[in-house]
């Protein structure tokens, strides 16, 4: 593997993520349990496609081959996706769907600080962009994970229940291959695994104050960002999300 | 025609109010990041708010109708990223004009410093997210009205 073709892998992880995830949390406008909370998801949403356009772009430009933002979101299929697990789970309840958030925020804020650094200066400067965005994301994600955790019976045991299903999805963010292996020799992003320390720091100090507990066991979920094996959700996300390209090729407006 | 100078283009810049806050002039939100002429055409330099703000297509489309409207023919719209885009960067005259629409400017701490409506500082916030990327959802608990604060990044 050529430099130019693990950086395009490592753009497609990094976009492929904000775009499944900002069209999982839009899935909510309309239907979130009050209004500032459906406006806030929309918002969030809206960062994560901004984000989406930013990485994507750029990986369309390293490739080479013309294709842009919107041809790599609508025009691949479920196979050539690098997103993890974690971010293509359907959304659940609101426990659910702010869990996911949460820890997702956390890792992506850790990321987003070590890439500012990166030697790719393209890289670096979307890192500063949407690391602006994020922090504001997990400021908002945590506080409300802690508000539901420690909060009422209910509220409580449906997040604990979140943390359960959606731990094991955790472990494929510091999880390393060949291209992560490229871009930390490159200087272009960090060892995923070095992210881990500062990651639990967080997490566990939030999840502390949430008063849940971290389930037990290292066993986690992977093929997501390698892209080997998605779960069943993505196809079907991507069937609502890819329509209008799919029935109507190259419509525009 | 003669070719204006930036000090003129910058002044014609900050006669066009942004799409969603229009009290605001493009200026005064601090994204024009650049106004320069390379030989006969004009560049300007525009930095976005937030990544995903659906107002940057209209926001580069009423650049060029303005400046297009005074003559210029020759124009470069150029996307900078870095550095990110900060609430810093608002206007004296932006902030005063944000206030008194109801807005209530960003501040270094992160919560507005006092009602828009009535003065009063005490508030509490409702939501960190409020109608456009920008700005979040506070209420004021005097005169008990919702108002929006200009987010701080
Ligand atoms: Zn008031």
């Amino acid at each position: 593997m050529t430099r130019e073709e693990a950086l395009f892998q490592f753009l497609l992880r990094m976009g492929d993520n904000t775009l499944v995830l900002g069209q999982r949390v839009s899935e909510w406008c309309g239907h979130a349990p009050v209004l500032e909370e459906d406006i806030a998801l929309a918002n969030t949403a809206l960062d994560l496609i901004g984000q989406t356009q930013m990485w994507l772009n750029l990986a369309g430009e390293v490739e080479g081959k013309g294709r842009d933002a919107d041809k790599l979101a609508f025009l691949r299929d479920v196979w050539d996706f690098r997103n993890l697990l974690l971010v293509e789970l359907p959304n659940g309840d609101f426990g659910r769907t702010m869990m996911r958030q949460f820890l997702f925020d956390a890792w992506q804020s850790v990321l987003l600080g070590r890439l500012t650094n990166s030697a790719e200066p393209r890289v670096a400067e979307i890192a500063e962009k949407a690391g602006k965005e994020v922090a504001y994301h997990v400021e908002r994600s945590s506080g409300t994970v802690v508000g539901l955790g420690d909060g009422t019976e209910e509220s409580h045991a449906r997040m604990q229940a979140a943390l359960d299903y959606l731990w094991p999805y955790v472990g494929e963010m510091f999880a390393s291959d060949a291209v992560d292996e490229e871009m930390a020799r490159a200087g272009i992003a960090p060892d995923p695994a070095g992210l881990r320390e500062e990651y639990d720091a967080l997490v566990g100090r939030v999840l502390g104050e949430a008063t849940l507990s971290i389930p037990e066991g290292g066993f986690f979920h992977k093929g997501g960002k390698d892209g080997a094996r998605h779960t069943e959700h993505l196809g079907h996300m991507l069937t609502e999300m890819q329509w209008l390209q799919r029935a109507y090729p190259g419509a525009s407006w | 025609m003669s070719r204006p100078s930036v000090e003129q283009v910058w002044q014609w810049l900050d006669a066009v109010p942004d799409p969603e806050i229009p009290v605001l002039s493009l200026v005064d939100l601090g994204i024009i990041r650049d106004v320069a002429w390379a030989e006969d055409t004009l560049q300007v330099t525009v930095t976005p708010t937030y990544s995903g703000c659906p107002a940057t297509t209209v926001i580069n489309l009423e650049i060029e109708a303005a400046l297009r409207a005074r003559g210029v023919e020759k124009l470069e719209l150029r996307r900078q990223l870095s550095p990110a885009w900060t609430t810093d960067w608002l206007s004296q005259k932006g902030r005063q004009r944000l206030e008194e629409y109801g807005i209530a400017p960003p501040q270094p701490s992160g919560a507005p410093a006092r009602c828009p409506r009535c003065g009063s500082e005490q508030l509490e916030k409702i939501s960190q997210f409020g109608s456009t990327p920008c700005k979040a959802q506070w209420r004021c608990q005097s005169c008990l009205e919702p108002f929006e604060h200009f987010k701080c990044i």
